[in-house]
């Protein structure tokens, strides 16, 4: 490991390998938000990682790339938890594998 | 590369274990934030004081409580009696395991490439606020009409429709 910049992207990586296997494992709606949220944290982690080992860091432009990418970050948490509370609340459960109203 | 690296990463890396393996969901939350507080660290650690604080302000502050308050909301903090894993765990699990496997190998194989030690860039908080108010206005605006229309979505989708089955 010769460069500080790859011990960086490996546990980005492995975040995001966690958070997706949260994502696709888990049998309740939350845990998969949780996932999610996981996901897009461990592409922050690169994105700051590759500013601050980047040829221009004072253009700033992955520090922009990751502010932005936490503030939708935040937009989609709020809008997904209360997609998950509207739906506890028609059929009394957040168990993904009882939500097959729209199979066909 | 030192010690500190390695111990952050390892209380991220733990955290995030720790919130999609643990069986109540409110303990996930709680692994969750430590997740959060681990990656704020990594950024500090990577000179990116400004980021560091705004994901310990957005994320162990403002999501972590939305995350407790969803789980308490539509109680589940009981465990499932047929366990918190779904049939097909096995499929998602070789799915993500492969997922690594090939960033890992991305990763390495770039290694001789990526950059070695760089100085530390001088980027004060006041810079990030010119660049915000200058270069980068346009998506700080739509940034500011996004959070508008989801703060208005979440609280219409969760609203509760009282007189409509009547």
């Amino acid at each position: 490991m010769a460069s500080p910049l790859s011990g960086y992207l490996l546990v980005a990586a492995l975040i995001f390998a966690i958070g997706l296997a949260g994502a696709l494992t888990r049998r309740n709606a939350i845990l998969v938000l949780i996932g999610i949220e996981l996901m897009l944290n461990a592409a922050n982690l690169n994105l700051i990682a590759f500013w601050r080992y980047g040829p221009h860091p004072e253009a700033l432009t992955g520090m922009m790339f990751a502010i932005f990418s936490i503030a939708v970050a935040a937009a989609e948490a709020a809008v997904g938890l209360g997609l998950v509370i509207s739906i506890h609340r028609h059929t009394q459960t957040t168990d993904l594998e009882q939500m097959n109203r729209m199979k066909g | 590369m030192g010690v500190v690296f390695y111990l952050i990463s390892a209380l991220a890396v733990g955290g995030a274990l720790a919130a999609v393996l643990l069986k109540k969901l409110v303990h996930c939350a709680l692994a969750l934030t430590l997740a959060f507080f681990g990656l704020a660290l990594l950024f500090l650690q990577l000179d990116a004081q400004f980021a560091g604080f705004v994901q310990i302000l957005v994320y162990v502050g403002a999501v972590a409580i939305l995350v407790v308050f969803a789980i308490l909301l539509t109680r589940g903090s009981e465990v499932p009696a047929e366990g918190v894993f779904s049939k097909t765990w096995l499929v998602g699990l070789v799915i993500a395991a492969g997922v690594f496997a090939v960033l890992a190998w991305a990763v390495l194989q770039a290694g001789p490439w990526l950059p070695t030690e760089a100085a530390a860039p001088a980027v004060t908080v006041n810079d990030i606020g010119h660049a915000l108010m200058s270069r980068y206005v346009l998506p700080l605006q739509i940034i500011a009409v996004l959070l508008t229309a989801a703060l208005l979505g979440a609280v219409i989708v969760a609203m509760h429709e009282k007189e409509r089955t009547k």
